[in-house]
């Protein structure tokens, strides 16, 4: 199963270790990840495959916005379709 | 997958309230029944909750896997009159009471289908169903009713009609208590349709298979912002921008309708192409005809600014999914929409523009609070004229008022939730009594020479 995870808040030291490091600890694999500041906020998109992980998505989900929290930025994960369903025939 | 695109898709859930207004599992009771009545609702209720069990848990899964909120789970089933007919009951509440038992079980938001298909003529069962609405809207927390009076094909059935009048009065008295809320779960028809998944007019068709899954969608705020970007250009770039936005919103709904109906091992039924508001700021059909170009909804124009919006957002959802269906438009109810509140509370908006507005829109008269000495025959006319629009011009009508006990006009009932708050509402003070007390059958219209 492919996930995009999104990152937005205030830009800091250590936003993307501190990501790319829990996404190692849950098996995840980055397929693909894009970093920009944008109107002044760090936004961040990945493109994420969950096809060896262990835990539920709920699991993950919760695991990263806990992640987030200590960071002090936003992280959400969704599944690939909620985008490319909208944006593509 | 670009950036600009997941930020897009980000942005509506969040801020402009995109959502998946409901998915509705429709489930067929004719297999439940029985000649008693007691063996019957044991049945209905082994069904629902055997075909039913997962439909919460499914749901709430899926909105946390895609991000996207699915805020109702519902379920709708036969017109009950069909399937008590056989019973020897008297009265049908108690069917009602298993039907909310049933969705309390579930876990659902509401259960719709203690209905009646009257628009020809009454059966007994018919008529025994109609009775117990108000004991039946008293006694649960869950079901919906909705009865059919009219048709294209058949014309509009007075007796009911002016039976319903009657019957929408009681409801509200029996739930005196609650500001009337019984009649905001009692819908009266025109043109019903079979696989409609809002409340509270949903019931499982005959024509429909034995369990099948429907979705509505909604997103008004998404169409309104959308719109904030074309300000001042002609109708030709407005009606493009909300087919695109509604492409967009359709999209969610298949992507949903089909996760769910695949995991839930049941057919996906079809996507309902409709714009539904809430209370919510920022949700509101109301601001979007505003946003194309009315001081206030109900002004001169609104007519015309609903009718072009409510065939854009067909044209832009019905390449997006496999399956349209339900109501399919734009809704316009009053206690569930922050604009139309607000309109009504300045004394822009009046019952006759909403009439108006209802011959080229979704649905019809729609939560709307009258005086709650409103006489009985004034609403039974208030029907016959919304039948009287669905039949002629062969689309859905329906009118769901609330006469509240002891409120007159100026006053503001409160329903909370979903179901919003309204400004009492005033009607035309002449009497139709007359009129209504005629009874019989207005004929099916001619389908030709058409002006």
């Amino acid at each position: 199963m492919k996930a995009i995870l999104t990152v937005i808040g205030k830009d800091n030291v250590g936003i993307i270790a501190g990501v790319s490091s829990k996404l190692a600890e849950l098996d995840v694999n980055i397929l693909d990840v894009s970093q920009t500041i944008m109107n002044g906020y760090f936004t961040m998109m990945m493109i994420l495959d969950l096809s060896a992980v262990s835990d539920s998505f709920g699991e993950i989900k919760k695991s990263l916005a806990d992640k987030g929290t200590d960071l002090g930025v936003q992280i959400k994960i969704q599944r690939e379709e909620i985008f490319t369903s909208m944006h593509s025939l | 997958m670009e950036t600009t695109q997941i930020l897009e898709t980000i942005r509506m859930i969040e801020e402009e309230k995109l959502d998946i207004r409901t998915i509705t599992m429709g489930i067929s009771l004719l297999d439940c029944i029985d000649s008693d009545g007691e063996k019957a609702r044991a049945k209905i209720y082994d069904k629902i909750t055997r075909l039913a069990e997962n439909l919460v848990k499914t749901g709430e899964a899926i909105s946390d896997e895609f991000g996207i909120p699915i805020i109702n789970k519902r379920i709708s089933v036969t017109p009950i009159a069909l399937v008590a007919g056989a019973s020897q009951d008297e009265s049908y509440v108690a069917f009602a009471q298993t039907l909310d038992k049933a969705a309390k079980t579930t876990g659902v938001n509401f259960v719709g289908g203690f209905s009646a298909l009257v628009q020809k003529g009454y059966t007994a069962a018919d008529h025994k169903l109609i009775r117990s609405i108000p004991e039946a809207l008293a006694t649960t927390d869950f079901v919906c009713s909705s009865v059919n009076v009219g048709s294209t094909r058949s014309g509009i059935n007075m007796d009911a009609v002016k039976q319903l009048g009657g019957i929408v009065k009681e409801t509200a008295e029996r739930t005196a208590d609650r500001q009337g809320l019984g009649c905001a779960k009692l819908v009266i028809f025109a043109n019903a349709v079979e696989d409609n998944p809002f409340m509270a007019g949903a019931f499982h068709g005959v024509g429909e298979e034995d369990c099948v899954l429907n979705v509505g969608v909604s997103g008004p705020g998404v169409v309104k912002r959308a719109l904030e970007k074309v300000k001042g250009e002609p109708f030709d770039v407005v009606s493009d921008t909300i087919k695109k936005i509604a492409f967009k919103i359709t999209r969610m709904g298949q992507l949903v309708g089909h996760e769910a109906s695949t995991r839930l091992g049941v057919p996906f039924g079809i996507v309902d192409l409709s714009l539904a508001p809430t209370p919510a700021i920022g949700d509101s059909v109301a601001h979007i005809l505003e946003e194309i170009g009315l001081e206030s909804v109900g002004t001169h124009g609104t007519t015309a600014a609903l009718a072009m919006l409510n065939d854009a957002v067909k044209k832009g959802g019905v390449m997006a999914c496999s399956h349209v269906g339900g109501l399919s438009g734009a809704f316009i109810p009053v206690s569930e929409d922050a604009g139309m509140i607000h309109a009504v509370e300045k004394g822009a908006l009046n019952l006759e523009k909403l009439e108006a507005m209802t011959a080229v829109c979704s649905v019809g008269l729609d939560m709307i609070a009258i005086p709650g000495d409103t006489p009985a025959e004034t609403i039974s006319a208030m029907i016959a004229d919304e039948a009287a629009i669905g039949v002629i011009n062969n689309k859905t009508t329906a009118v769901r008022v609330i006469p509240a006990p002891g409120k007159s006009v100026g006053d503001t009932v409160e329903f909370g939730g979903l179901l919003g708050y309204a400004p009492v509402m005033d009607f035309n003070h002449n009497s139709s009594a007359d009129f209504i007390n005629r009874g019989g059958r207005i004929p099916a219209p001619i389908h030709s020479f058409k002006n």
